[in-house]
């Protein structure tokens, strides 16, 4: 495990699309390598032959009936929350 | 100290639901100060009050908690008024669904009045991180509540109403139950449905109440608890799960949560109640489970990765906050993503992001979740060498000042840090008030159980609760 720089701080970032600022570059970067330094601790532990936990439960291919379920929401109050709609799609910028 | 049966007794001699529910709005606009809810559902809550008025006059049948007002933390989706999850991201979110909890509730005639505060998407351990300021104990208003559910426990400490509904990722519903004095269930994993509560980390999301009695937090959890075919991590049992409970059972003090690290009057508060548990006829034995004391890395590394997934839907597209006049949708997602998180959000997206990424998923994401497996073998070791329980503090210290661990996020961490293994594990765990501290600030007891042994945990805390009583 390395120590996180500017750099890495700023591509993860555009990784997971939040636009930060310069200045928080440099917060951001110092109380990140703090966080990872103290997760550090684990490199010490021997796992070996152990598996990784994803859940807890041990349920397995949980099914449910191939039925529409009424919630009664409509198509119009799901749109009610949408930042912009046209003609009763939800509109966004252009891609590229 | 207001419960569900004083509420059921006053409406059961005569006084209007309406009266009792215009109290506990009015008890909302006197706490003020405490800053405890976000809103309330004013409107629809007369309404409700109003139908169940009508129907005790036209002698209809009841629910088992017609008329009991009670408040949710905000990000459970409810009806008649925002769900914000403190975050500016939903301020102004109206959600079109209900919470399944809520509409058990709802189903047996309880009143949601108003909506808890909580730290922004439930990142944090002081309800300091919410965008609309931060909640204040109850019992020192210069100290925080603790948090997540911070803004749920006040509610009940100032009794406004009986009961509320949490959410615990990592000790959200059991350290602010510790710091307010009030008691605090995280039920097994999969106990209660999440359909319809805003989504932290899914893998250790669960939803349990805030209450003055124990016996009001097993009703409201027998109420909530039970399969949802729309949550399929939801566990096929009714209610809470079964359990043979013995008539002595084997307690362990967990080693690792007893070191001088600890607040020596949590410590003597523990091991008090650690003699009541021998004097009622029980075992009692110091137990070591080393482990323990990786569960904050683990948990600050699955959990980021799993809020980074979350938190990926806020994109300013759906619904919620949207950054006008975005040149194009990259630029719209960056904008709207920067302005409605707050600095705990971003930290806790870009770690998950960071440990999630090409290179580093085997160092930190992998290897994580091994060490929780050794975590989770080291609790069934012990409950399979037949210890039945393990009790120890909920948090380190009692309730810390407002801004004392603001400014280094570690620090905040390390106040999860005997909270984090059970959510691991998907165990129960409780938090019991068991006394104050010299300046009487509230000091909780934890018990933790084998999965599915929450029946275990509630007669062992009634027992409890009698005994100091008694």
């Amino acid at each position: 495990m390395s120590t996180i720089t500017n750099d890495d701080v700023r591509y993860v970032a555009s990784l997971a699309k939040i636009a930060v600022s310069d200045d928080e570059v440099a917060s951001l970067t110092k109380e990140l390598a703090v966080i990872l330094e103290y997760v550090k601790q684990l490199d010490a532990v021997d796992t070996t032959g152990i598996e990784p936990t994803y859940q807890v439960t041990g349920l397995t291919n949980v099914t449910r009936p191939d039925k529409i379920i009424d919630y009664a929401v409509t198509c119009d109050d799901l749109l009610a929350n949408a930042p912009r709609t046209r003609d009763g799609y939800i509109e966004v910028p252009k891609v590229l | 100290m207001i419960t569900i049966a004083d509420i059921r007794a006053r409406i059961k001699n005569g006084e209007t639901v309406r009266a009792v529910v215009e109290e506990a709005l009015a008890k909302v606009d006197a706490a003020k100060e405490f800053n405890p809810v976000i809103s309330t559902v004013r409107d629809r809550a007369l309404q409700r009050a109003d139908q169940i008025d009508a129907d005790i006059k036209a002698g209809k049948s009841l629910g088992s908690l017609a008329g009991v007002p009670f408040i949710a933390k905000d990000n459970f989706l409810t009806f008649g008024g925002k769900t914000t999850a403190a975050s500016n991201m939903l301020k102004n979110f109206a959600a079109p669904y209900q919470a399944t909890a809520i509409d058990r509730l709802e189903a047996e005639g309880a009143i949601l009045i108003a909506k808890a505060n909580l730290d922004a998407f439930a990142h944090g351990g002081s309800t300091e991180n919410s965008d609309f300021g931060p909640t204040k104990n109850p019992h020192d208003p210069t100290r925080v509540p603790g948090g997540s559910s911070g803004g749920s426990a006040a509610a009940v400490a100032l009794n406004i109403v009986p009961f509320a509904l949490g959410t615990d990722t990592g000790g959200s519903i059991r350290q602010p139950a510790s710091f307010c004095g009030v008691v605090g269930i995280k039920p097994t994993y999969g106990t209660v449905s999440r359909f319809g509560v805003v989504a932290m980390a899914s893998s250790t999301d669960v939803i349990g109440s805030l209450t003055n009695s124990v016996d009001d937090a097993h009703y409201v959890m027998s109420v909530i608890a039970g399969r949802d075919p729309r949550d399929s991590t939801t566990l096929p049992t009714d209610g809470l799960a079964p359990d043979v409970i013995p008539k002595q059972l084997k307690i362990g003090i967990v080693k690792e949560y007893m070191t001088d690290a600890v607040q020596p009057e949590v410590r003597q508060a523990v091991l008090a109640k650690a003699e009541a548990f021998k004097k009622m006829g029980h075992i009692v034995e110091e137990v070591s489970l080393p482990s323990v004391n990786l569960a904050l890395a683990v948990y600050y590394i699955v959990v980021s990765a799993e809020v980074s997934s979350n938190l990926g839907r806020y994109d300013g597209v759906k619904f919620g906050l949207s950054t006008k006049d975005a040149a194009n949708l990259n630029d719209l997602y960056g904008r709207t993503r920067d302005r409605g998180f707050n600095a705990e959000n971003k930290r806790r997206i870009l770690i998950g992001t960071y440990v999630l990424s090409s290179g580093y998923i085997d160092a930190y994401y992998r290897k994580a979740q091994t060490v929780r497996t050794k975590i989770i073998n080291e609790f069934n070791d012990v409950f399979g060498r037949g210890f039945d329980m393990l009790v120890g503090p909920v948090a380190p210290t009692t309730a810390f000042k407002l801004g004392e661990n603001t400014a280094d996020p570690l620090q905040m961490y390390l106040a999860d840090t005997m909270t984090v293994a059970a959510s691991l594990a998907g165990i129960p765990a409780f938090s019991i008030p068991v006394g104050s501290d010299k300046n009487n600030l509230p000091i909780g007891l934890q018990l933790i159980g084998a999965q599915r042994s929450d029946e275990l945990l509630f007669a062992a805390a009634k027992q409890l609760q009698g005994e100091s009583r008694g």
